[in-house]
């Protein structure tokens, strides 16, 4: 087996490798250090910067519980006590990921965290909090318990008088558990995924009036 | 405040500033176990709402006067469902728009939902099989005129008015009601053995997930709506929020929920065209605009300031903003 002997990068835009400019593009716009960073500005020393990694800490228990209730099927979690805990574990996991979630936002609108060209990383942020609205409402769709029952009742005619109603049924149960299952996970996750690229590739924002002192 | 300013490096954009130790995947750690020692406490600690469906046995068995009056109803065109409009029908009662503004009707019949079939006369022809009374009902009741099927649903509906129930029967004064007893009466036999639920969801295949049929006919009743205003789930309650029993349910939709109960989405003269009638179009429209509005918010004057005016983001960045002594030297 030989050997390349190329070197391992070259000066941008003279190689025509598409795969050798990609690697090139990701080194320079997320190296290592900045994606996996062992030093910070020394403001971050706040609560507020916490409320971002809980919110993907709570993601993570969502998705880890909802695997195992999606394995097992609908009826486990109604029928078994071991069902009925991942189901619980599922439920406070969501409500703790809102939770965090909305605090996060918060703290990014009084941080206006969206200066020095961080304006897209606040958008996605809140595209993800709106696809996040519509998996959890999928998901109390898909209980299959009476609040599932009286929310779909509820809430078809709001789908309906938006014309959303004609393609995405709330009393189809089928179509419900598929999406939230399914591809409103994944959308999530790609775009938490994204939202974090782009918070390393630029790193946080300085705080407001970057004078410092007590002037604004 | 700036918000597109080219990108520059993070050596660059945070020359100047002290660094100090930081440790991601630690943090993520910590955040992972902390976040799921939480939820497990408050899981076991707490359960999560599981009251059991309603199904269609239980609405015959425990109002069956509901029951009946909705399914004569059904037959009558009287219903919510049976009048609703798109996406089940041509009806109109539940169309709504907002000036040309009409996505309901743009998107036309795509769900199809004849109420009066669905829910009465077919499930009875499959009942039909083996009672004679029951065929020879159904067959007075389809060979009937329009005209003289309407002088039967009239008086028969009135007559539930006053009707009695002995045994989970119901019973009516005597009258003119041409074969809707007979009719009704098999049909709340056939629902409180449970046999309605399978009927209005069999589609001719043996696997089925669409509950669509059964929800719209006990959407028409009586019984759930009384069920679910006893766990404050009604629109009018902030529902679409709440959850059954004390759990937390959807308390993100606050806002969404929140234009539902104050005017002119209460209100049956409304405003620029907005209100009670119209209120489902107005509010999805009203929460979009915030929605983008949020996305937005960085390219808004004003709303991009709010910020920088209001002194919270000296306390989440106390450290650097302490007076200068005694602030960390920046180098």
């Amino acid at each position: 087996m030989s050997v390349s002997t190329r070197p391992k990068s070259v000066v941008p835009g003279e190689s025509t490798s598409w795969t050798l400019r990609v690697r090139q593009i990701i080194d320079r716009k997320l190296p290592m250090d900045h994606l996996l960073p062992d030093r910070q500005p020394y403001y971050i020393g706040s609560w507020v910067y916490v409320f971002g990694v809980l919110t993907i800490a709570a993601l993570v228990w969502v998705i880890f519980s909802g695997v195992v209730l999606s394995f097992f099927g609908p009826q486990w979690w109604h029928d078994s006590r071991v069902g009925h805990f991942f189901n619980s574990l599922h439920f406070w996991s969501v409500q703790l990921f809102f939770l965090f979630m909305v605090l996060h936002l918060w703290g990014q609108y009084f941080m206006a965290g969206w200066r020095h060209g961080r304006a897209s990383t606040w958008m996605i942020g809140v595209v993800i909090f709106g696809v996040s609205i519509l998996t959890a409402f999928t998901g109390y769709l898909s209980q299959q318990n009476f609040a599932a029952q009286f929310i779909a009742i509820n809430g078809k005619d709001a789908m309906n008088s938006a014309g959303i109603g004609a393609f995405f049924n709330v009393l189809n149960f089928g179509q419900m558990y598929g999406l939230h299952v399914m591809l409103l996970p994944i959308g999530i996750t790609f775009l938490v995924v994204v939202h974090i690229v782009m918070v390393r590739m630029r790193g946080v924002v300085k705080p407001i009036d970057p004078e410092g002192a007590a002037s604004s | 405040m700036s918000t597109n300013k080219t990108p520059v490096s993070q050596d660059e954009y945070y020359r100047g500033i002290r660094t100090i130790p930081y440790d991601l995947i630690k943090e993520l750690t910590l955040a992972l176990a902390g976040v799921g020692v939480v939820a497990i406490v408050i899981a076991i600690a707490l359960s999560s709402p599981d009251i059991a469906p309603v199904t269609i046995a239980n609405w015959a068995q425990s109002a069956p006067i509901d029951f009946v009056t909705t399914s004569t109803n059904e037959l009558a065109g009287a219903t919510t469902s049976a009048a609703y409009g798109a996406p089940y029908n041509s009806g109109s009662t539940s169309m709504q728009h907002w000036g040309p503004i009409a996505p309901q009707s743009w998107f036309g019949v795509r769900i199809p939902v004849d109420s009066a079939n669905a829910f009465v006369i077919q499930p009875l022809t499959r009942a039909s099989v083996g009672n004679s009374d029951l065929f020879a009902a159904l067959d007075q009741w389809q060979k009937a005129t329009g005209d003289q099927q309407g002088k039967w649903l009239a008086a028969y509906t009135t007559a539930l008015t006053t009707a009695t129930v002995t045994d989970g029967k119901v019973a009516v004064a005597t009258g003119d009601y041409g074969p809707l007893p007979t009719m009704m009466t098999n049909l709340l036999a056939v629902a409180q053995a449970g046999g309605l639920d399978g009927l209005l969801v069999i589609n001719g295949r043996f696997y089925q997930t669409d509950y669509t049929q059964p929800l719209l006919f006990m959407g028409d009743g009586g019984y759930l709506a009384s069920l679910a205003q006893a766990q404050n789930l009604k629109g009018s309650q902030w529902g679409v929020m709440n959850e059954t029993g004390q759990y937390p349910g959807q308390t993100w939709l606050w806002l969404y929920t929140f234009w539902y109960q104050v005017w002119p989405f209460t209100s049956t003269t409304g405003f620029l065209g907005l209100s009670a009638a119209n209120a489902d179009l107005g509010i999805i429209i009203v929460m979009t605009v915030l929605t983008i509005a949020l996305a937005l918010v960085p390219l808004i004057p004003g709303l991009r300031d709010i910020p920088r005016w209001l002194p919270i983001h000296r306390l989440i960045w106390r450290r650097y903003y302490a007076p200068r002594k005694a602030a960390p030297a920046r180098t």
